[in-house]
């Protein structure tokens, strides 16, 4: 993939993400920061699946827009054909175990297995 | 025969003191002989027009023959004579003693290239960088072929391009970049502001070769608009803008 | 082939916030918050992946996570998260050509038009609006 589509892709992520994310927090603001973290709370937030889909918006969103800017920074400390292969597909590994990781507590919960 | 029988005063508002001296402070390294660098300080005299580059050269002049310098044209216009002075990449011959504000100078070789020795650096990489992005104009239309005229442009088209045009190739912004800190391959805000420079140029029909070459893992987008470059810049070429406005065409904001 | 020693700066020099300038300070703390807001990212994931243990491996986390030291390391993602975003929308739109000045026949002293006033303000008040939301998170954590 050329590196410019790979950062648009990174600033479209980052857009995209500021709105979700200040949605995510306003609930915990708008419910009362320590009622909001009570485990009833929480686990009705799960199982409104509009919200649901939203944090799982956020985390793909999140996790790509991080990674691809670890994988960045750690291009720009050190060179080699090796080493950069190592950290583009490190970094791809990491964000689709993070994706995948995420994705299970968000599914198990939104479907009432807990 | 006429004879000079008086010569008139120089009326000057400020008192120059000839014993004012600076402590120069210069890094010494050869990496062919030399285990590491070591500093040498020498004592020397200064006015308020001396440039560091005058006091390098009283003292290489009269205090130590081996100190390694490289200069030429002593006005800013060769790129000659970068080298870190107090800390930042600066022209020796374009910085004043009296503008650093302190009694101890430091000079060092410029960062992120290979010292040949002492304050000389080698340019490969800032050439061959700038040769990679193919700094010239790419056009079928030539001015002596048949059938065309005079390749004209307004004075507004000139102005998209001649700031950038302005670049010495001293390197000062390739030392200050903080990608260049780390980074071996990236192209650097000197070629990538070059790029610019022919993109911008309405005579210029290679916009798309040269995109092509620098959108790659070490290429624009490596830069992150931190801005020193621009900071250290003696001829006012702005790089940073220069690579912004060139991402432009990348993102789809310009054409 | 010989291998040239480049005499790069380095991480030091790269890290380095005092020669350059606000713009190379918001370059390094844009990079500390997006690696700081990574690793959060990262420990929120796993934080949050609890509730599958029930109430009682909810609770049991959320413990850890109320506390004073809990509370102020919140404050500080607060903190990045608001100031890589600002300072994050100032750089998309530099990066896009916008606010960095136009091209000019340049004179002397030579001022460079992108590293302007706009951004400079850009910068501080990402700075402030990154404190003021640390506060205002510190006031409705500690204030429950």
């Amino acid at each position: 993939m050329r590196e410019s589509v790979i950062m648009k892709i990174h600033y479209g992520t980052a857009l995209a993400a500021v709105a979700l994310v200040a949605v995510h927090v306003l609930f915990r603001l708008t419910q009362g920061f320590v009622d909001s973290l009570t485990y009833e709370s929480v686990i009705a937030n799960y199982r409104f699946l509009p919200y649901a889909g939203m944090l799982e918006i956020i985390l793909i969103l999140l996790s790509i827009h991080g990674f691809n800017g670890l994988r960045v920074i750690l291009l720009e400390l050190k060179q080699g054909r090796s080493y950069e292969k190592a950290v583009s597909y490190g970094c791809i590994a990491a964000m689709i175990a993070i994706i995948a990781y995420g994705s299970r507590t968000i599914f198990m919960t939104n479907m009432g297995m807990v | 025969m006429a004879t000079i029988l008086s010569t008139p005063k120089e009326k000057t508002t400020s008192v120059i003191s000839p014993s004012k001296k600076v402590t120069l402070r210069v890094a010494k390294y050869n990496p062919k002989t030399d285990p590491k660098k070591k500093w040498v300080n020498y004592q020397i005299p200064y006015e308020k027009w001396t440039t560091v580059l005058d006091v390098l050269l009283e003292a290489k002049n009269h205090l130590d023959h081996s100190i390694g310098i490289r200069y030429s044209c002593r006005q800013a216009s060769c790129g000659s004579c970068g080298m870190i002075i107090n800390g930042k990449p600066r022209l020796a011959c374009f910085t004043k003693i009296t503008e650093l504000d302190t009694t101890m100078v430091t000079v060092e070789p410029m960062k992120n290239f290979p010292i040949i020795r002492d304050l000389v650096v080698g340019f490969d990489r800032l050439f061959k960088t700038h040769k990679r992005i193919k700094p010239y104009i790419i056009s079928e239309d030539s001015e002596i072929t048949t059938k065309t005229t005079e390749l004209l442009q307004t004075p507004k088209e000139v102005n998209n391009y001649i700031q950038f045009a302005n670049c010495i190739k001293c390197g000062l912004c390739n030392s200050a970049c903080p990608t260049m800190a780390t980074d071996s391959l990236f192209i650097g805000p000197q070629a990538l502001a070059q790029a610019y420079r022919y993109v911008a140029d309405t005579r210029d029909k290679g916009k798309d070769d040269r995109l092509k070459i620098i959108d790659e893992s070490h290429g624009i987008w490596r830069c992150h608009f931190a801005g020193s470059c621009s900071q250290v810049c003696p001829k006012g070429v702005d790089p940073a803008m220069g690579i912004q406005l060139l991402r432009g065409y990348l993102l789809g904001f310009r054409s | 082939m010989e291998k040239v020693d480049e005499n790069k700066e380095g991480i030091k020099g790269m890290v380095n916030p005092r020669r350059y300038g606000i713009e190379r300070v918001a370059y390094l703390l844009m990079r500390l918050s997006g690696l700081g807001l990574l690793a959060y990212f990262v420990a929120h994931i796993y934080e949050t992946s609890n509730i599958l243990r029930g109430r009682v491996g909810w609770e049991e986390v959320i413990s850890i996570t109320q506390t004073t030291e809990g509370h102020v390391i919140l404050a500080i993602v607060i903190g990045m998260c608001v100031f890589h975003t600002a300072n994050g929308i100032r750089v998309m739109l530099g990066e896009s050509g916008i606010g960095v000045g136009k091209p000019i026949r340049p004179d002397y002293p030579y001022p460079s038009p992108s590293q302007n006033a706009r951004h400079k303000i850009a910068i501080y008040s990402s700075i402030i609006l990154a404190a003021l939301a640390m506060m205002y998170g510190l006031a409705v954590m500690f204030g429950e």
